[in-house]
């Protein structure tokens, strides 16, 4: 599981790859989605990840003589609720279409997918980068299935070998994608996260790039700031990370810049990144010219969305990523830069929701939990899920903090303790000996032991040095452990340095 | 006058017989078996034909129901299975090299069907090749023979299935019908071929030509045989969801009900393309037999209907050019040795696949290639609408449409191969019911002179194959005995 994203970007990262002076870089992403269906999209077979090579097949999905689809109704459902998130219009008939090429791990020789006819048209994510919110917005949101794996073991020496898993052929996938809106490397990596974030919360993909559950192609082209005609574009394939997406765009748009700066032209090509070279090299040629040779789908019938059933999916999605980011500024009333932070999934915005709750202080359960639990989350790398404190525990603490029944300081011992010990904070407090101390006599006799160890500094303030007296409120909160009620310790000293 | 056939060769009297015990379907196949080893070699019905299982699968029916099974009308029937049939653990090449070997891991829907029905089957039987084809004569192994003249073509694709139902070496058979591969060679070897409406029965396990168009269909000697076969594998089936539900069981007795009343019509200005004055002759005479039954004739027009083979060979070939993409020599079939993939694709391709299918799939690449789909596979579903719309509105007026299955008699072998064109117009009647999707049935309607089979083709509303079988079968019984039996099947004997 992922940790927690990094705080927004700083303005100058915010910057990378975008176009100097007087070029605008132009980006428009196309991103796969496997979709998280138990089955794949026209066949009964498990789409569960990792599972040994060909083993998760049938002859429906390895395309032998004779099969045909049957669609996935989940897979449709999962498509239409995206669509619907993004605030797309749900076409009431699509078609689905065969994209016809030859490839080892292509078993049919064509993939059902959909071409002039989509599922969903329109819509838009929003992004925030540098401050300011924008819309991208999308062309098309489309159902297809996904290709094999195609393996290229060393093999022995002299020979070239490859291999093919089909497991992944004819798992489910939506791509997505944007109108050329994007404007830098930055903005796709906060549309990639955007993105991520609102098919996590709809919990139809699991957003994990490294097991291929997102894929995403950029289009790339630079323009001289003012002119509306778009430049010749490249395509980029083969990012296996928002970072690398990032980066892909920030190093193809300086290529691109310094191409047309020296005079040059840009050559419409497919580009592969290459990330350990930090380089996004050409493709060879042969392998990019093809002609697709889209038809409608024989197999398969138009596929038709009665209206109320489009509107039943509606009333039955979840709560969005901008819903609860409201929903939590105007129910709990903390800043919108917290609302951001405590929505980065849904898990996350539960948990807090639960701690501000219990503790009755919105702000203090936002601050715990932005610092001191996602700091140890960023640590460990772990999701809120797998977070130790549960979300009951942590609201007690904080409540005891809120109503000053503990000090902060003891609160984050106290929650140092609660990570490897399953106790309520109350308990752990009279157990540890972490109670308050708050009666006038403790008081007093601390103060008078901190004022006979420092003879010299209790002069200095009865001497009217003021600053000095704070040196003795620090002393005395050391000497109790911090346990000593800080405003009542202060009029234990002032009385004894009195009475003394 | 042939001699009548033996009440055996009916397969509901085959079925009954088996069902109540009195001959096994033991005795049955092996009658089946015996034949098809007299005749088989000399027709080349089948592809692969295997003696030995066919008497364990009828020893496995008088198992089921010596121990008080319910089986179907067609338990202990023979019945042959066109090669483009999956059948699990059962060679299925599809009459190509490129499946040479091939053993599907799983049965068709139709298969897994007659399975469940206590069928017996008799062997894959002999095809064009991917069922392309109007003569059995593009198969990649041999050419099978007309039972009626072994010289003549028993029409195709499905020319195994139609000889070796009309030479008795099986009672019923299947075949696939994409623009005529039923109804041609049931008319080429005299018995009854239907093309079921589109979606009246499962593609699941039908090797895949042109999808939109394929439809399995029955071989058999009477109409009720047609019938009894066409209940058995009729109806929805999920695995194919071009299936529908709207295709259900024909009561066997509304066969018997009459033309009284009905409205046939003849669809006059598609036969002024040329027809055989034999078979117009015949047209003539079974319009005449129906007429005087009690059915109203009337003619029709189809106007778009001589557009159908243009249309036919831009979506047909457009789809097989997809559909035959997965033989690539990647994971299963015949793979050629080469160095590299784009190599290996080209020789697996250009070695596995004969001329005809090489040449359909290269047409329809063309035809759906960036620049030229708008012009030929847009234009040719535009028109194939047309046709469509042509049939609905002749079967508003009329309840069928008559007409001839072939414009002319089997042809000789070899007399058309290297005229592919002469080939496909022999296609002319049966392609428009194809692209319309509609039921149509090719029965027998007597011989010419030099005693050649004709069949003729009656063309019904989606789903109203019933129709369509009650006139066929009212001629039946009215017209004494189109079918008869070719010299082969009586041992040579001339009749």
């Amino acid at each position: 599981m992922s940790a927690t994203r990094p705080a927004p970007e700083s303005p100058s990262k915010a910057e990378a790859g975008a176009a100097p002076g007087r070029y605008e870089t132009v980006v428009g992403l196309e991103v796969h989605a496997q979709l998280k269906t138990a089955s794949k999209i026209f066949c009964c077979c498990s789409t569960k990840f990792g599972a040994r090579p060909n083993t998760q097949v049938c002859p429906i999905c390895l395309g032998l003589p004779g099969v045909l689809p049957i669609l996935n109704e989940r897979a449709v459902r999962f498509a239409v609720m995206t669509g619907i998130a993004v605030g797309g219009t749900i076409a009431v008939r699509s078609v689905f279409a065969r994209k016809n090429y030859f490839y080892p791990d292509l078993p049919k020789g064509y993939q059902i997918s959909q071409y002039d006819r989509p599922l969903c048209s329109g819509g838009t994510v929003e992004i925030h980068v540098g401050g300011a919110w924008k819309r991208i917005g999308l062309v098309r949101i489309h159902l297809e299935e996904d290709a094999g794996k195609s393996l290229h073991p060393e093999g022995r020496q002299g020979v070239n070998t490859t291999l093919v898993d089909l497991n992944r052929s004819g798992v489910p996938l939506i791509e997505i994608v944007s109108e050329p809106e994007i404007r830098s490397g930055a903005e796709a990596y906060d549309y990639l996260i955007r993105l991520k974030q609102i098919l996590v919360y709809l919990d139809v993909c699991d957003g994990n790039m490294e097991e291929g559950s997102l894929r995403c192609d950029a289009n790339v082209s630079v323009r001289p700031r003012g002119q509306s005609v778009f430049g010749t574009k490249t395509e980029i394939k083969n990012m296996n990370s928002f970072r690398n997406v990032e980066r892909a765009i920030a190093f193809e748009t300086e290529r691109q810049i310094r191409l047309l700066e020296s005079g040059g032209r840009v050559v419409q090509e497919t580009l592969l990144w290459n990330a350990d070279k930090g380089k996004a090299e050409p493709m060879r040629s042969k392998e990019e010219a093809h002609d697709y040779r889209y038809f409608p789908e024989p197999d398969l019938l138009p596929l038709d969305l009665e209206p109320p059933w489009i509107e039943s999916v509606r009333s039955a999605l979840p709560e969005l990523p901008h819903q609860v980011r409201e929903r939590l500024t105007r129910d709990f009333g903390i800043p919108e830069y917290d609302a951001e932070v405590l929505t980065e999934t849904r898990a996350l915005a539960s948990y807090y929701e639960e701690v501000a709750r219990r503790s009755g202080s919105a702000k203090l359960a936002s601050n715990w939990i932005m610092t001191e639990v996602n700091g140890i989350r960023n640590k460990e790398g772990q999701s809120i899920e797998e977070f130790p404190i549960r979300p009951d525990r942590l609201g007690t603490l904080v409540r005891m903090i809120a109503e000053e029944r503990i000090s902060g300081k003891i609160g984050k011992q106290l929650f140092e303790m609660m990570l490897t010990r399953p106790e309520d904070p109350e308990a752990l407090v009279k157990s540890q000996g972490l109670l308050p101390i708050d009666d006038e006599a403790s008081l007093r006799a601390i103060a008078r032991e901190v004022i006979a160890a420092n003879p010299g500094p209790a002069a200095e303030v009865r001497a009217g040095k003021e600053r000095t007296f704070a040196f003795l409120v620090g002393q005395a909160m050391k000497q109790s452990r911090g346990r000593a009620h800080p405003e009542k310790i202060q009029d234990a000293l002032k009385k004894e340095l009195e009475a003394t | 006058m042939t001699k009548k056939p033996d009440p055996l060769e009916t397969a509901e009297s085959i079925g009954r017989a088996v069902r109540n015990r009195e001959r096994s379907a033991v005795e049955v196949a092996r009658v089946f078996v015996e034949r098809a080893e007299r005749s088989a070699p000399r027709l080349s019905t089948y592809l692969h034909r295997d003696g030995a299982r066919t008497l364990e699968m009828a020893a496995e029916v008088d198992r089921r129901l010596e121990s008080g099974e319910k089986l179907s009308p067609l338990a202990g029937v023979p019945i042959a299975l066109k090669d483009n049939l999956c059948t699990h653990g059962i060679p299925t090449t599809c009459g190509s090299r490129i499946l040479e070997g091939y053993l599907p891991p799983y049965d068709a829907h139709v298969v897994e069907r007659l399975r469940a029905a206590g069928a017996v089957f008799t062997g894959k039987t002999n095809c064009d090749e991917f069922a392309m084809g109007s003569s059995t004569e593009n198969s990649a192994y041999f050419p099978t023979r007309n039972p009626w003249d072994l010289d003549r073509v028993p029409g195709g694709s499905s020319g195994g299935s139609a000889a070796t139902v009309a030479a008795l070496e099986a009672s019923l058979a299947l075949g696939s019908d994409t623009g005529g591969s039923v109804r041609q060679p049931a008319a080429f070897c005299g018995v009854f071929g239907l093309k079921p409406t589109y979606g009246a029965v499962s593609r699941y396990g039908l090797v895949a030509f042109a999808s939109s168009l394929d439809q399995i269909g029955p071989f058999a000697r009477t109409a009720r045989d047609v019938a009894l076969l066409f209940n058995e594998i009729c109806g929805r089936d999920e695995r194919d969801m071009t299936s529908r539900s709207d295709a259900t069981p024909i009561d066997l007795e509304s066969l018997e009900r009459g033309v009284r009343g009905m409205k046939i019509g003849i669809p006059r200005d598609l036969l002024s393309v040329g027809v055989d004055p034999e078979i117009t002759a015949s047209l003539d005479r079974v319009t005449k037999k129906l007429s005087g039954e009690g059915a109203e004739i009337l003619d029709v027009t189809l106007p778009h209907a001589r557009y159908s083979i243009a249309t036919y060979y831009l979506i047909a070939p457009a789809e097989a050019s997809s559909n035959l993409a997965r033989y690539d020599g990647v994971r299963y079939g015949f793979r050629a040795k080469s160095d590299d993939l784009q190599t290996m694709y080209a020789s697996t391709r250009g070695k596995g696949f004969g001329r005809e299918v090489r040449r359909r799939i290269l047409l329809g690449t063309y035809a759906l290639s960036a620049g030229y789909y708008d012009a030929y596979y847009l234009r040719a579903m535009k028109v194939r609408t047309l046709v469509r719309r042509d049939f609905d509105q002749a079967l508003l007026r009329a309840d069928a449409i008559l007409l001839p299955t072939t414009p002319t008699p089997p042809f000789k072998l070899g007399e058309k191969v290297d005229d592919p064109l002469a080939m496909y117009l022999n296609d002319i009647f049966s392609i428009p019911a194809s692209l319309a999707g509609a039921p149509a049935l090719s029965f027998p309607s007597g011989r010419t002179r030099s005693n050649l089979p004709i069949g003729l083709q009656l063309v019904g509303r989606p789903f109203d194959e019933g129709t369509l079988l009650r006139i066929a079968r009212t001629w039946e019984k009215k017209s004494g005995d189109p079918l008869g039996v070719p010299p082969i099947a009586n041992g040579g004997a001339r009749t």
